[in-house]
């Protein structure tokens, strides 16, 4: 025979797991609600058409060693960091196409261009760029291929973003020592150097 | 714990005298010091992985760096798993940077031009050895060898680092201790591209960023072998009269640098 006071207790115990189980159930569609608010990607308002603008690709060429200015036309957004993104993207693209002085494989290249402000000079920044692995392993090994993607990159970042006074490589979020098995991948480049000024890297003689 | 015992024992008292006087001896040795031989110059020899990657330069007054032999330090490119650039079917950048390594090493020798190598078979040292082997050898010019097969001729490149760095007694970074002989290193390139052009070979000349190239305190070169022209491939590189060639060129070059090394900019 079981008690009184026990089968109150285990009553008690019974109701408390029902209320309980019930309270973090409630917890949880809550924050299932607040979570899908936040990735509501819906369009709220109308899209702002804006029109292409001009920017400079220093667009590298592997017969001389050179890196020539070009003009393209291209629709960027508004913010810094994804225009920085833009540029890279369509930079690395005209590599892929045929007849590329620089050939570089197709695909996505850059992850991310994250643009951090240097201590002491707010108006100058620093970009980090995140390429992708696939990207790397793709990638021509040789000192002079992987100096000219480099000096490329920096150059066009600087040429269409003044503020970017400086540049440093991720792969896929992670610091890597070289970009193919030569160029330096550690160290911060200067984007303003005069290395990345045309004529620039090289000079054939 | 007592000082004295009644037996036999040491007193404390009866020590003093003694360990004053060891004290006066110790300070006294601690003046003279200074004026026996100083250490010898530090330039960046290892990174200690215990601490941050700085060197000192601990004497007071600028000394020039003692060099008392003319010694070229080759240093074939990558090594063991580290294939390097795959050029074409069964041509590895690893093999073809050694096979000009041990061209140049016994042209060079046959000059009665010192040699050490950073590697002279399938090995894999790490960028920070090859820079140690280099800097404790206190060459007179230290050469790095690579291949690819993009572009064509012999790429010459010195390092991008800018030549108004450090002076003897400041903190020289290891990454950067090239800084402190970036004008030799334009000085012998420019002896290089004379004598690569006087072999006809066609140069690319360039600035770049690499390991070890950063890190040696020699004159220092980075020589990149593309193939011969744009029509032939990158199976040239394994071309053994392109490679003598080459080689050839090389010990040229450092035969002139031979004298013109002691120039200081």
């Amino acid at each position: 025979m079981i008690p009184r006071y026990q089968r109150v207790l285990f009553s008690m115990l019974v109701i408390g797991c029902i209320v309980l189980a019930a309270f973090l159930i409630r917890l949880r569609e809550r924050a299932q609600d607040r979570m899908q608010s936040v990735r509501d990607e819906t369009p709220m308002e109308a899209p702002i058409a804006r029109p292409p603008e001009n920017v400079q690709f220093l667009l590298a060429n592997d017969s001389d060693g050179s890196l020539v200015a070009t003009q393209r036309s291209l629709t960027l957004p508004a913010d810094a960091p994804s225009r920085a993104r833009v540029i890279l993207e369509s930079l690395l693209a005209e590599y892929a196409k045929p007849n590329s002085t620089h050939p570089l494989p197709a695909g996505l290249a850059i992850d991310e261009v994250f643009l951090v402000e240097l201590p002491g000079s707010p108006s100058r920044n620093i970009a980090v760029v995140d390429l992708s692995t696939a990207f790397t392993q793709g990638h021509p090994s040789g000192i002079a291929p992987e100096t000219l993607t480099l000096l490329s990159i920096t150059g066009t970042l600087h040429a269409n973003l003044a503020e970017i006074a400086q540049v440093r490589f991720l792969v896929d979020g992670q610091t890597r020592d070289t970009l193919a098995g030569h160029a330096d991948l550690t160290r911060t480049y200067i984007a303003a150097n005069p290395d990345v000024e045309i004529p620039a890297a090289g000079a054939r003689n | 714990m007592r000082w004295s015992r009644r037996d036999g024992g040491i007193r404390f008292s009866r020590l003093l005298p003694i360990l004053a006087l060891a004290a006066a001896t110790h300070a006294f040795s601690q003046i003279e010091k200074p004026d026996v031989a100083p250490p010898p110059a530090a330039v960046p020899v290892m990174p200690d992985a215990t601490r941050p990657a700085i060197v000192t330069q601990p004497q007071s007054t600028p000394t020039p760096p003692v060099q008392l032999r003319f010694v070229v330090v080759l240093d074939p490119g990558h090594g063991g798993e580290d294939t390097g650039a795959k050029l074409a079917p069964g041509t590895l950048e690893k093999d073809i940077v050694l096979s000009i390594s041990t061209r140049l090493h016994a042209l060079l020798s046959g000059k009665g031009i010192p040699v050490i190598v950073t590697r002279d078979s399938d090995t894999s040292p790490t960028a920070d050895e090859r820079a140690a082997i280099a800097n404790r050898a206190k060459a007179a010019a230290c050469i790095s060898l690579h291949a690819t097969a993009t572009g064509t001729g012999v790429h010459l490149f010195t390092s991008s680092l800018s030549p108004s760095g450090y002076t003897h007694d400041e903190f020289i970074p290891w990454s950067e201790a090239q800084a402190t002989v970036t004008t030799q290193s334009s000085r012998l390139a420019s002896d290089v591209n004379t004598a690569l052009g006087n072999e006809k070979l066609p140069v690319l000349l360039g600035r770049t960023a690499l390991r070890p190239l950063n890190s040696f305190t020699c004159p220092a070169l980075a020589i990149e072998l593309a193939p011969l022209g744009p029509d032939v491939g990158a199976a040239s590189l394994a071309n053994s009269a392109y490679q003598q060639r080459v080689a050839n060129a090389l010990a040229a070059a450092l035969a002139a640098w031979r004298v013109d090394w002691r120039q200081r900019p």
